[in-house]
């Protein structure tokens, strides 16, 4: 087990240094920071200083090594917007959308893990084709499309809930507060999330109820309940881990449209901000810090197999 | 009694003599919901075709009353500058499929190529591949996107350039492990054997045993990256106006006044996405059930 972690780890560092090398040209493509300095009442000498301040004069293989001994250092660089550095930026929005997907996440796989079952354990049934209807749909929504429709309804109609922000302003906002506000983002990322891994745990319980060891048991007769619950389900922990694997990249990135749209104040509304004002820095950070997400996520997925399937052996 | 056993056999030898796209047709119109979903989306790719002819108004053109409420002038409303909503959404709908079918090709080929040579090389050109599919796999995907959008000037080419760009790795995966396991068919060996060119044997051996889960998963491809176009359009990174698209229509629904009290200019372009999205998701499903050779007689 500790070998083959290592083995992982290993494998990974040269994909990070990939990573590393590809964010680093993006960088470099998008152009100089100088340029967001240039302006009429900058000089060409003082140009001239702050590119040899910056390093900028040297090749582009050394400033890529003197920026990774930085970055090894935990420095991340300093926003081009609001001169605060990058780390401390992404700490201070990291709670927030960890709250939001966490939550998400619980709600959709508590939807999506009985309805999946449901679903496959009653193949072909009308319940079934409902299921399956609504998971289609619920992952072909666009989620802006959704959360239009929810502003549209709870907000502007029904004033029943908050559309934009964490807490009312005004207020030291607390949990129910909070609570409020995130009644409809949770519903369009719990819908989407849900959506495909209805599909996706059906399609595996199916699998697994096609096996031999299942006709065995049905054969010996001890009883549908049985079958279903105690044989079929521990085997259906692997799919499970999977889809919770496959989303945890998505606790990062993947509500950048829905905090933008609900101006939830996480990583996704920042991340928004830095790319509309071309702030590199805080671009990479935070490409740097889901491809490290992702990375982990695979190896805890790998890890996770091994402990529910004990035939896994690493 | 007779007859029927008669019928039984009838359909019996119809399925055993059918040939395989007879099958895969069969097996196909058993998903009513699919089937419609083809109907559906041969109608509205037909009215994004024709928008020249069928559209009552020039889309750029301002012909009415600004933000007007729909009435029997002008169906759908128009919006806040007096183009037609109508014409705008046939046009919107052509440059979204477009878009998306453009990506999905461009993915596609870039996804088939590597993993073509990664399945079949192996050993070093593998490695390499793969390991890069996971780089690009690493990124979140809407950040990439996003990201990307911001560094090039937005525009309707770019958009489809950046979107076939970054949606390959998942076909790669799937074409690689599919010639992983073809590699050691006999009929494959047999052509090394025989000495057939290099070309003969991806392309004319390989290549059209991995064409059906191919096109299952470009569906998913299609759909995914026609709801990424909206979301880029509406966040002004995609598609950039006057030019519509579905994405970009939605945009003004962004300020209050839009979302309150003009309804037809934000729910038929999102209702437009839906219903295109879902009936390619659709199609998809039944395709991936068809063209399975697994799947049960049912």
């Amino acid at each position: 087990m500790g070998k083959y972690i290592l083995k992982r780890i290993l494998i990974a560092i040269p994909v990070l240094i990939g990573i590393t090398i590809i964010d680093y040209g993006i960088m470099c493509l998008a152009g100089s920071p100088l340029e967001m300095l240039q302006g009429p009442r900058v000089s060409e000498g003082a140009l001239e200083a702050k590119r040899i301040a910056l390093g900028l004069d040297k090749p582009f293989y050394i400033q890529y090594f003197v920026w990774l001994g930085q970055l090894l250092r935990g420095n991340l660089g300093y926003s081009m917007k609001s001169y605060q550095s990058v780390s401390a930026m992404i700490g201070s929005h990291l709670g927030p959308t960890l709250l939001l997907m966490g939550v998400s996440l619980v709600i959709s796989l508590l939807l999506a893990i009985p309805a999946g079952i449901y679903s496959a354990v009653h193949q072909y049934s009308k319940g079934d084709y409902t299921v399956v209807t609504l998971s289609f749909l619920g992952s072909s929504v666009p989620g802006f499309f959704l959360s239009l429709l929810l502003i549209y309804i709870f907000t502007v109609r029904l004033g029943l809930l908050p559309s934009s922000g964490m807490t009312t302003l005004g207020t030291s906002g607390g949990v129910a507060d909070v609570a409020k506000h995130m009644v409809m983002p949770v519903i369009v990322l719990a819908a989407s999330m849900a959506g495909s891994n209805i599909r996706y745990i059906r399609s595996s319980v199916l699998e697994i109820l096609q096996q031999d060891y299942l006709r065995t048991a049905r054969a010996k007769g001890i009883g549908r309940f049985k079958v279903i619950y105690k044989h079929a389900l521990r085997n259906a922990l692997v799919p499970i881990v999977t889809v919770i694997g496959m989303q945890i990249p998505m606790l990062f990135g993947g509500a950048i449209i829905i905090e933008q749209v609900f101006s939830w104040p996480g990583l996704g509304l920042m991340t928004m901000s830095a790319i509309s004002n071309r702030d590199y820095p805080v671009i990479m950070g935070v490409c740097l810090l889901s491809a490290i997400v992702v990375l982990v996520g695979n190896l805890l997925t790998d890890i996770l197999y091994a402990l529910v399937d004990p035939t896994i052996q690493l | 009694m007779v007859i029927s056993i008669v019928k039984a056999q009838d359909k019996n030898k119809s399925i055993a003599t059918e040939s395989y796209r007879q099958t895969v047709f069969r097996r196909f119109r058993r998903h009513h919901l699919a089937a419609a979903s083809l109907i559906v989306l041969a109608v509205l790719c037909l009215a994004a075709i024709l928008a020249p002819f069928i559209a009552p108004y020039e889309p750029d053109a301002i012909v009415g009353p600004f933000s007007g409420a729909p009435c029997k002038e002008f169906l759908l409303g128009t919006d806040q500058i007096g183009r037609d909503v109508l014409s705008r959404l046939l046009y919107a709908t052509r440059v979204s499929l477009l878009v998306g079918v453009m990506a999905t090709l461009l993915s596609t080929v870039i996804g088939v190529a590597l993993g073509l040579a990664a399945g079949y090389f192996g050993g070093v050109v593998d490695m390499v591949i793969m390991r890069f599919t996971d780089m690009v796999m690493s990124f979140p995907y809407i950040l990439l996107v996003l990201v990307a959008a911001s560094i090039f000037k937005p525009g309707l080419w770019n958009i489809i350039l950046i979107l076939g760009f970054v949606d390959w790795p998942g076909i790669a995966r799937l074409v690689r492990g599919n010639v992983l396991s073809l590699r050691e068919t006999n009929f494959v060996k047999g052509n090394i054997v025989a000495g057939m060119p290099l070309r003969h044997i991806l392309f004319s051996e390989i290549l059209p045993n991995t064409v059906a889960p191919i096109l299952v998963y470009g569906t998913s491809v299609l759909a995914l990256s026609m709801l990424d176009e909206a979301a880029l359009s509406f966040l002004g990174m995609g598609v950039q106006p006057p030019m519509a698209s579905l994405g970009n229509m939605l945009n003004g629904a962004q300020s209050l006044t839009v979302l309150t009290d003009k309804p037809w200019l934000w729910i038929p372009p999102g209702l437009l996405i839906v219903v295109l999205v879902v009936a390619i998701n659709f199609v998809g499903d039944a395709l991936r059930d068809a063209l399975d050779p697994n799947s049960e007689k049912r």
